[in-house]
């Protein structure tokens, strides 16, 4: 039970790094189960046992479409893929053009007549709270969903996704009825209220590396301000939003408040991007897409945008650090989810005086990170979510040592089948290299040396990206001092990914605007109304 | 003096019997134009605290409206000069004194600004109408007073821009910091000058931010002179660059240059369109818009009459209908319809048209002759689909872009006159019958910035300020423009915020910064 409660929450899985260390495995929960399967499990060097064949039937194939599930206008369909042995788990509808419209109409009409906005915010809090509840009693089968879909792992979907969404539901849920808005003082007689009301429609495309806490980082914060919601996930992992969907529903959302378009971001995407019944974009994602959905925006209806889109986030180790700890958060910042993370540490700079000890333990780290089926229990990598992501590690991997960085470990293909990549180190990564500059997401760990303070400042900074940062020391002035002067919207102090809804993420320069989480994201949904109205014979002003 | 505007005459009433011999009406011809005293000295770009010429040496002629001649040449910034600008912004963003200082010295600086307008009001305000064509009465008592105003509100929030501490699921201690963005671009208009400044200059720098401002060709004089008290009150070089010039040239870069951290932008709703996309383009900068506006303004059938049509009056005319928020639909009640037009037709007759330095002329010349070409095509546009002209419809005089205060009755949601930005002296009245069809009509419109509510109701002032889709809800008032008030739009009239406390949001960055804690006390 202690356990449990120590993997209850994906920030404090983080922070119990150390469940990594004495227990050889995140996965603290089955450790019975653990044993059992020991057997096989599979690390670096060797090849992936037969696939575990998780109990569940996929029923939730079709959209989401005014309290709904149908299918797409077109009768198509697209496959979803097991990254595990490259198969088809179901064929999904493919929504398009025609399917949005009729989501956006279904939203519209939601908003503009429906009981939605009119509700009271307690009433709509309520809604939020039960379907919290529903996420914890069918976290088994959301978290399967998950982690067959991206290729997750089956202990991080279920112990600490699945219940960060519970979490964050109830965080929202307990924004509902705090949205105040403001009395200002006026310079003559006006009475002047400041009405923060729900922004309309909101189209939101997330991605396919987290699909059920990027559906909760998007939804949850949009119902809290009342709004309504046309949702695409990606063509990669579209199956567990639809089971959350139908749980809010089951919650007592009412019908068109939420729709799913499970597609394509060149047809779905660029409708909802340029649609011009969306009154609000969220988008997660690339940059260069990013580009693609704001220009659309524009040049639509100017809808206002909120971009969560990459990064190349500097994990910075002081001279003064434990060694040992920096190693096992610096694998943990990068490596974790299969380095697929916006905010991976990817450019891991170590002070010159414990690098080479640093390089050796992270090595040795590496290589003992259990790869496999991420339904076995103690696996800590699954596969690269697709084909595409797989050839372009592996792609990047080339270029890193085509481009002189030193190959510590790792480097190619895990296994036959599936699309696994064993853990990967690049040392002396120079910082012209583009495995330094580009976003690779993947288990590709880049390690580089720096002197001073000064100096790792500025090479940290040389990015177009501003998304995260790790800082590892225990010098209060040397925190202090990076922490103001990284140009990224958030830095992890001897920590890394903590992600509590409490507090906002998004990115400085071109990882984004706005910020998702945390009372910041209400912003995102919320239009400002000031209501100014004379007053006769003010007592005071 | 702003205080007046919502109730009668935004003038100052003393002055104006006084000067009611020389004043113009509808049906007159205009006067000699008034000689303001004054000498034109800043006319080049202010780069990195240095006034300079435009690297192409190229200068464009800035016009009197109201006599179609040439105030005076500026120098005319170009891409080259833009980036001369952003370099030398950038420099003191990331080199300079002013992000570190202490947020109390920046706030003394803006105070100091504040106090040198009020020195220069009567200059700042000459160049201001001379510019613009706008009443010198209205610049000197109303607008350059609200331009100190502004900045001595955000010289009080320069220190007290707070962050959070958050309460974490576990051992961190979490604390948001909220930082200056980096490097401004900001693109204001011609309609209020140097009131665009303010809103755009005063909160960038309370927040700690450098600026590259272009201003509109039609307008740059005001703001140079507004730079230059900047730095006199001791802002340090190059945190605020000046480049006057043109949209496709200057504008265009500044919107997409890639050393340029955000962007805002006030003018039209198809230049914001190709602001943003050439922001998102570029380097995604986070843009913040202020567009057009098609702003209904409500009157009730509790109305006093009177009242309603002096309010809705001034709610279209003042600045010569060249506001963003203008009551550009007038929606009156069937009950009191016909009342309304007759009183409204007799109020713009009323209206004094004339040179803007003469005392008591409530409105002057259209900025441009393009403006004026456009607005007279409006004019053409409503005859032809058969709105019933009341008054007005012509030029006013010979010289300048003078136009007779202009009334449209009958007009029909369909008009162009009732869907498109006209921007000029032309009211467009229109009836309603029932509250629900009026607020159904009031919003079928892309715009979404502005709208008046006029009555005495509690129930209709609530319904209508709830169910209006716009950022601004005026009850029984219209443009009170409190530095504290925050400004902008719904749908196609914007996003972001300007003035009030939200305006500090376009201009900060939110930083987490999550340390793990050994052995918290408490959580």
């Amino acid at each position: 039970m202690a356990m449990l409660r120590a993997a209850t929450r994906l920030s404090r899985a983080f922070r119990t790094n150390s469940i990594f260390e004495s227990h050889a495995s995140p996965l603290s929960l089955s450790s019975v189960k653990r044993l059992d399967l020991r057997c096989l499990l599979s690390t670096a060097a060797e090849a992936v046992a037969e696939p575990i064949k998780p109990d569940i039937s996929i029923s939730l194939t079709k959209l989401l479409i005014d309290g709904k599930f149908v299918d797409a206008a077109s009768g198509k369909t697209f496959p979803t893929i097991d990254p595990r042995t490259e198969e088809i788990i179901a064929h999904v509808a493919e929504g398009d053009v025609e399917d949005v419209n009729r989501a956006v109409k279904a939203a519209r009409r939601a908003f503009d007549k429906g009981p939605w906005p009119k509700m009271t915010p307690y009433e709509r809090s309520k809604i939020l709270l039960r379907f919290a509840d529903l996420i914890d009693k069918h976290s088994d089968e959301l978290a399967t969903l998950e982690s067959l879909d991206s290729g997750k792992t089956y202990q991080q979907s279920r112990y600490a996704e699945i219940p960060t969404m519970a979490r964050l539901f109830r965080y929202y849920a307990g924004w509902a009825d705090k949205i105040h808005g403001l009395t200002v003082p006026a310079d003559g007689p006006h009475s002047v209220q400041i009405l923060h009301e729900p922004i309309g429609v909101a189209g939101q495309i997330i991605p396919w590396n987290f699909p059920l806490l990027m559906f909760s980082w998007k939804v949850g914060p949009a119902l809290a301000c009342g709004n309504t919601i046309v949702l695409k996930t990606a063509e990669q992992t579209p199956l567990s939003a639809l089971l959350a969907g139908k749980l809010l529903y089951e919650a007592g959302l009412p019908e068109g408040v939420l729709n799913i378009i499970s597609g394509y971001g060149h047809t779905a995407g660029a409708a909802i991007s340029s649609h011009m019944d969306i009154d609000k974009l969220a988008f997660t994602g690339s940059t260069e897409v990013g580009k693609i959905v704001s220009q659309a925006a524009a040049a639509s209806n100017l809808k206002p945008v909120t971009l969560e889109l990459g990064g190349k986030s500097p994990f910075i180790i002081a001279e003064d650090a434990n060694i040992d700890h920096a190693v096992e958060v610096a694998h943990f910042a990068l490596f974790f989810n299969q380095g697929q993370c916006c905010c991976a540490g990817s450019r891991t700079f170590v002070h010159e005086s414990i690098y080479d000890e640093f390089l050796e333990k992270a090595k040795a780290r590496a290589l003992k990170r259990v790869v496999g089926d991420p339904f076995q229990n103690g696996v800590e990598q699954g596969p690269q979510v697709s084909d595409e992501q797989f050839d372009k590690v592996l792609g990047y991997i080339k270029i890193g040592q085509e481009e002189g960085a030193r190959l510590l470990t790792g480097g190619d293909r895990f296994g036959q089948k599936g699309y696994y990549i064993k853990p990967t180190i690049f040392a002396d990564v120079q910082d012209g290299m583009r495995i330094s500059r580009e976003e690779i997401f993947g288990p590709v760990q880049a390690i580089t040396k720096y002197k001073t303070l000064s100096e790792v400042i500025q090479r940290a900074n040389d990015t177009t990206y501003g998304l995260a940062a790790g800082v590892f020391s225990k010098n209060i002035d040397t925190v202090n001092t990076l922490s103001r002067a990284l140009r990224v919207g958030t830095v992890w102090v001897n920590c890394y990914d903590v992600f509590d809804a409490a507090i906002p993420f998004g990115g400085y320069k071109m990882s984004g605007h706005g910020r998702e989480k945390g009372i910041y994201s209400l912003n995102n949904y919320l239009q400002v109304k000031a209501v100014v109205t004379s007053i006769k014979d003010p007592a005071w002003l």
